[in-house]
């Protein structure tokens, strides 16, 4: 059924348009309301190989909930096609279901009141899983993520990072081929954003598990995701492996130096002062006209140093910079 | 939707599953549980009485006498508070599900959304209500001129699952129409619950436009009043046909597929709209 050189995602074209109704403006009638169109998602097309890890990362309300809905079957697209594992997500959704798992940030799948034990136990016969299979899945994934002494407590009781922890777990049991996750860090403390991020690593090397996931967190991306798309105003504005990325936008550097006393901002050539804080100022280079060298050479040709430092652009730095360049008229 | 290979028994299997997490959970609140479940009995202590007194008022209930009163009143709200406990929850699909986003995680599961809906929803604490229709419905039938032959048994339990079915329908009805409006529930509510308690009452007291409605745009006369007459022999001053029994289940079935068509759409509509 499953062919294994088949991409896990194609999307092509993709597009969700929604109406949204607005009480009209400076109208006698209040009961009256316009009607607007919004474009969630606009034309997004890509492919996702089995075994892939990648991060779908964008600004709120740029439209990544949107594309995981159409992809995971909860939305119909207004155009354009999705394919995941050869299904139609919204025709074939409960056969889609059976094969993906998914973890929305915000919601819970887990019975609140319950044991997350009892909660592993209802997803078992929910997915009709094989008991020896979900029993090994079970105690695997509770060593790996320490839940073990989390199995007999309610829900409710659990803090948000053993919660999510239980949720990721929950998306895994009944051995997806890909797992959809949105936003599974967002407000987790730094110890259950590494044992996260750990065992989603493990479950894609070791079961070759497709994922697909959804940040604010760029360290999600950079430990996790060989390959990233940015997504804004529902348009991918790129889509590539990170460290390519950072090679091609990352261009800039900045030196930051302490002069001996404070001035005016220094005039060099090829050189951006972006900021003067007393006798700190910060130089901005872009090093395919100049070298940090030749930077500093000029700067101490004019002013003496006491120190100084070089800043590489961090990835959210970068993706900034993308935005800020793509929203250009 | 799309061909279901799930066999029945599989999904019924999950359901009672479902729902024995369901009573679990509000177990964890004791005191509550039992709270709810007794104040649900007095509602039906407070009607009863109240018709009793009404009785006494009117003698000659239109032209029925007590027995087949209370019979009218078991037969209207047995089957209504049946569905309470199994079907009714569904009308807070707004509040419970679509408004938070929940309906997603329901939708990503391989199973029918309906039926996890109507397990997840199960209110055992409403059985309370059961509690006086039933003593209503036994005390009726003891009272009732009539002889419980095998047949009449039976057309009183197709009758009764006639009715639960009616009003399982409405309210899958009144949860679909929440998927396009939203704050519907308040809406539905008063035709839910307001129809019922006007089904307490024989038909033919009501004026011509009343029974219309009651007859055709919510059949909710074949849920009580069509059973008394045919079961309980009462009166019949409307002269409905002498086919009536055979009415209540058939009616039912169609109030179903009209649920059933409904839910669909209302799913295609939440898939094209989100919430």
């Amino acid at each position: 059924m499953t062919d294994e050189q088949a991409p896990v995602i194609t999307v092509e074209g993709l597009s969700k348009t929604y109406v949204v109704r607005t009480r009209a403006e400076g109208r006698r009638n209040p009961l009256r309301r316009d009607k607007r169109l919004v474009e969630a998602v606009s034309d997004v097309s890509f492919t996702i190989e089995r075994g892939e890890m990648v991060g779908y990362i964008g600004p709120n309300g740029a439209g990544k909930s949107t594309t995981i809905k159409m992809i995971t079957g909860i939305l119909t697209p207004s155009a354009g096609q999705a394919t995941v594992l050869g299904l139609t997500p919204t025709a074939e959704r409960r056969e889609l279901a059976r094969r993906i798992g998914v973890v929305f940030g915000n919601r819970s799948q887990l019975w609140y009141d319950l044991p997350l034990n009892d909660s592993f136990d209802l997803l078992h016969h929910l997915y009709r899983t094989d008991r020896e299979r979900h029993r090994r899945n079970v105690a695997q994934f509770v060593d790996r993520l320490d839940l073990g002494p989390l199995l007999d407590t309610p829900v409710r009781q659990l803090s948000l990072g053993q919660r999510m922890r239980g949720e990721v777990t929950a998306a895994l049991l009944h051995d997806p081929e890909l797992v959809v996750l949105d936003e599974p860090t967002i407000g987790l403390d730094v110890v259950s954003k590494y044992a996260v991020r750990e065992f989603l690593r493990e479950v894609n090397r070791e079961r070759g598990t497709t994922v697909l996931l959804t940040t604010h967190d760029l360290d999600d991306i950079e430990q996790l995701c060989p390959r990233m798309m940015i997504i804004d105003h529902g348009r991918v504005l790129l889509d590539g492996p990170v460290a390519e990325f950072k090679a091609e936008h990352g261009t800039e550097r900045t030196v930051v130096v302490d002069l001996t006393e404070s001035r005016d901002p220094l005039t060099i050539d090829n050189v951006t002062v972006m900021q003067v804080e007393g006798p700190r100022q910060w130089l901005r280079f872009d090093r395919r006209t100049t070298t940090a060298a030749e930077v500093i050479a000029a700067v101490t040709a004019v002013a003496p140093v006491r120190d100084l430092a070089i800043e590489e652009p961090d990835i959210e730095d970068l993706i900034r910079h993308l935005y800020q360049e793509r929203s250009k008229p | 939707m799309t061909a279901q290979t799930t066999p029945i028994a599989d999904e019924f299997r999950l359901y009672r599953r479902i729902v024995a997490a369901r009573i679990r959970s509000d177990w964890q609140y004791r005191t509550s549980f039992l709270t709810l479940f007794v104040s649900q009995s007095f509602i039906g202590v407070f009607e009863l009485v109240a018709l009793q007194f009404l009785i006494d008022l009117v003698p000659q209930f239109g032209g029925w006498d007590r027995a087949q009163v209370v019979f009218l009143y078991a037969m209207a709200t047995l089957p209504f508070s049946i569905g309470d406990v199994f079907v009714s929850e569904v009308e807070l699909l707004a509040d419970r599900y679509i408004r938070n986003g929940h309906f997603d995680t329901v939708l990503m599961r391989p199973s029918s959304a309906l039926l996890q809906i109507l397990a997840l929803e199960f209110e055992l604490r409403r059985a309370g209500k059961l509690v006086v229709p039933a003593i209503a419905l036994w005390w009726s039938a003891t009272n009732l001129d009539v002889a419980w032959t095998v047949g009449r048994v039976t057309a009183l339990v197709i009758a009764l699952a006639g009715g639960v079915g009616i009003y399982a329908g409405f309210w899958v009805i009144a949860g679909a129409i929440s998927f396009w409006a939203i704050a519907s529930r308040q809406a539905t509510n008063a035709l839910t619950y307001g129809s019922q308690f006007a089904n307490q009452y024989p038909l033919h007291i009501f004026p011509g436009w009343i029974r219309a409605i009651m007859g055709w745009v919510l059949p909710l006369a074949f849920v009580a009043y069509v059973p008394s007459i045919s079961v309980a022999e009462a009166a019949n001053p409307l002269g409905l046909p002498t086919w009536m029994p055979f009415t209540p289940p058939l009616v039912a079935v169609a109030v179903a597929l009209v649920a059933r068509f409904m839910w669909r759409r209302g799913i295609k509509h939440y898939q094209s709209t989100g919430s």
